[in-house]
């Protein structure tokens, strides 16, 4: 899909792809069938710019034909290369950053304020943490007792122009949100039974919103992007696409 | 205009279970009866106004009509593109609701002088922008949004303004104030109709019979709604906003070439001295005198 269109940001898709497997097999209460059914589970992509890989998952998982993810990108598609409330199971457009925790703020509100049992999941970058309009979402949650809320940060520790402690260093980043009076837990983000656990089980602690810092991988799984910050811009050739392909497990 | 909106605000929400109102820590004395009298639907989320709008999106995308409500600029400019984002790109029932429109916290300085705020909410598709003039005007710009619930700005003056007229139908085109007979009109938008029916109360004893026209409704339009204004042959446009995107400039675009528009606006400079919403309006030329200079 990326390069076809000579799209960006593969790197951060791949550091994701781990969390996004476990969140549509396992955990988001969804049916692709029936994409705005009442009690489904929210989730929004608040790094919206990593949208290819979630539109991938919503086609796996049914919401719409895989084949239309050829169109990713192309003219009149309605995949836009940054997420799109267009797309069945699509919740909510960003591309701009700092907007996801708010809103999921918004709809974790309403769920409360309406007795719904539906969860909200937003799933933000690390870089994407220095926007201001974050903290105070950050500092909103706890207050309203939002426990169905779950943020989760694709901690991959590279951001736009450099690494993430180099530009605004985000450390201790757990130590922070619980100061903030959030349930926090640190795992390895491409580890499915660490993923699993954790996001099966939330609210961690009643009344508290939960913070998964999952420590990932930008461009994990081919080690020419792995960790490389090109790649949050770069679009793989035809030959750069075959060596990445040919590194992926069998089928996948 | 203030007291009216809240007034109104709280007899539509009892009618309809729909309306939230979220605050960014603004509107002590005016926001409590709200408060008190539907707790589940009002939030102060604190000052924090990128915060307030986009749960306000969040909120509304799950069935309610949220109004956010602060001071000037701030629920405005501050949190742009949660408006032009999160609710407008989403079309979401969100309105957003400014008190202190133009210069009506002339004394307070700069940051609260909201004059740029209609031309830069103008350029946001699927935005409605009510602009009353006095509490009669505000009220029926609640009841129908209240009735419509779409992306919105409400700009509102202060408390305390006066009653000036009971025209209504807002949504139908401008209203027409006063009837008069000469080929020039007077065009306001928000609390300046005032200045307006003076000067022209003052034009009639001359002999000078202008009519005046109060447009609340600043969005959507269309030359068909603007009808009622095609037929002078020139039109002295009144506002508190500065010239770029404002009512002038409206009519302009929708009137026929025909008509000649006059613009009495904020000039586009920063305004370096504070002052009586009466002095700054005078620095401007948006006062009776020069208005009158203006048609005779």
């Amino acid at each position: 899909m990326v390069h076809r269109v000579n799209a960006s940001h593969i790197g951060g898709s791949l550091s994701m792809a781990d969390l996004l497997a476990v969140l549509y097999t396992d955990v988001l209460r969804v049916r692709p069938m029936e994409p705005l059914w009442p009690e489904r589970d929210r989730f929004i992509l608040s790094k919206g710019h990593c949208c290819s890989i979630v539109y991938a998952a919503l086609a796996e998982r049914g919401f719409f034909p895989t084949a239309e993810l050829e169109t990713f990108g192309r003219n009149g598609s309605r995949l836009m290369a940054h997420i799109s409330h267009k797309v069945p199971g699509v919740e909510f457009s960003t591309g701009s950053l700092g907007h996801g925790l708010p809103f999921g703020c918004g709809k974790a509100l309403a769920a409360k304020k309406q007795g719904r049992s539906w969860r909200v999941f937003v799933m933000l970058s690390d870089g994407e943490l220095d926007e201001g309009s974050n903290w105070e979402a950050i500092l909103f949650a706890p207050q309203h007792r939002l426990d169905n809320l779950v943020a989760i940060v694709d901690y991959n520790k590279l951001q736009s122009l450099g690494f993430v402690s180099d530009v605004l260093d985000l450390a201790p980043l757990a130590d922070k949100l619980r100061a903030f009076r959030w349930a926090v837990r640190e795992i390895n983000g491409h580890d499915h039974g660490q993923i699993r656990a954790a996001l099966t089980t939330v609210p961690w602690e009643p009344g508290k919103p939960s913070c998964l810092i999952a420590h990932t991988v930008k461009g994990k799984g081919v080690d020419f992007m792995e960790n490389s910050l090109p790649w949050h811009y770069k679009t793989p050739n035809a030959t750069q696409l075959q060596a990445a392909l040919a590194q992926l497990p069998e089928g996948q | 205009m203030r007291n009216a909106f809240f007034q109104e605000l709280s007899a539509q929400a009892r009618r309809r279970p729909d309306i939230f109102l979220v605050v960014a820590d603004l509107g002590f004395s005016v926001v409590e009866p709200f408060a008190e009298e539907f707790p589940d639907r009002f939030l102060n989320v604190g000052v924090a106004e990128q915060n307030a709008t986009s749960i306000a999106a969040g909120l509304a995308s799950e069935g309610y009509h949220v109004f956010t409500y602060s001071i000037a600029n701030f629920p405005t400019l501050r949190c742009l593109e949660q408006i032009r984002n999160d609710v407008c790109y989403h079309r979401l029932p969100v309105t957003i609701v400014a008190v202190g429109a133009g210069w009506a916290y002339g004394n307070l300085g700069y940051s609260h002088h909201a004059v740029q705020d209609i031309g830069i909410l103008r350029t946001l598709p699927e935005m409605t922008i009510l602009s009353p003039a006095d509490p009669g005007e505000t009220r029926e710009c609640v009841q129908w949004l209240a009735a419509h619930p779409c992306p919105s700005y409400l700009r509102l003056g202060k408390a305390g303004e006066p009653s000036l007229h009971t025209v209504q139908g807002i949504a139908e085109g401008p209203l027409e104030i006063v009837r008069g007979t000469a080929d020039s009109a007077l065009v306001c938008t928000g609390s300046i109709l005032k200045v307006a029916l003076e000067a022209s109360a003052q034009l009639a004893r001359q002999g000078v019979s202008v009519s005046v026209f109060s447009c609340p409704w600043l969005k959507p339009v269309s030359a068909e709604f603007l009808k009622p204004l095609a037929r002078f042959r020139r039109l002295v446009a009144l506002e508190e906003h500065v010239a770029a995107g404002g009512l002038a400039e409206l009519l302009r675009t929708y009137l026929p070439r025909s008509v000649e528009v006059d613009s009495f606006a904020i000039p586009e400079t920063v305004m370096n001295e504070v002052g009586s919403q009466e002095h700054l309006r005078q620095t401007a030329r948006l006062d009776v005198d020069s208005i009158i200079r203006a048609v005779r």
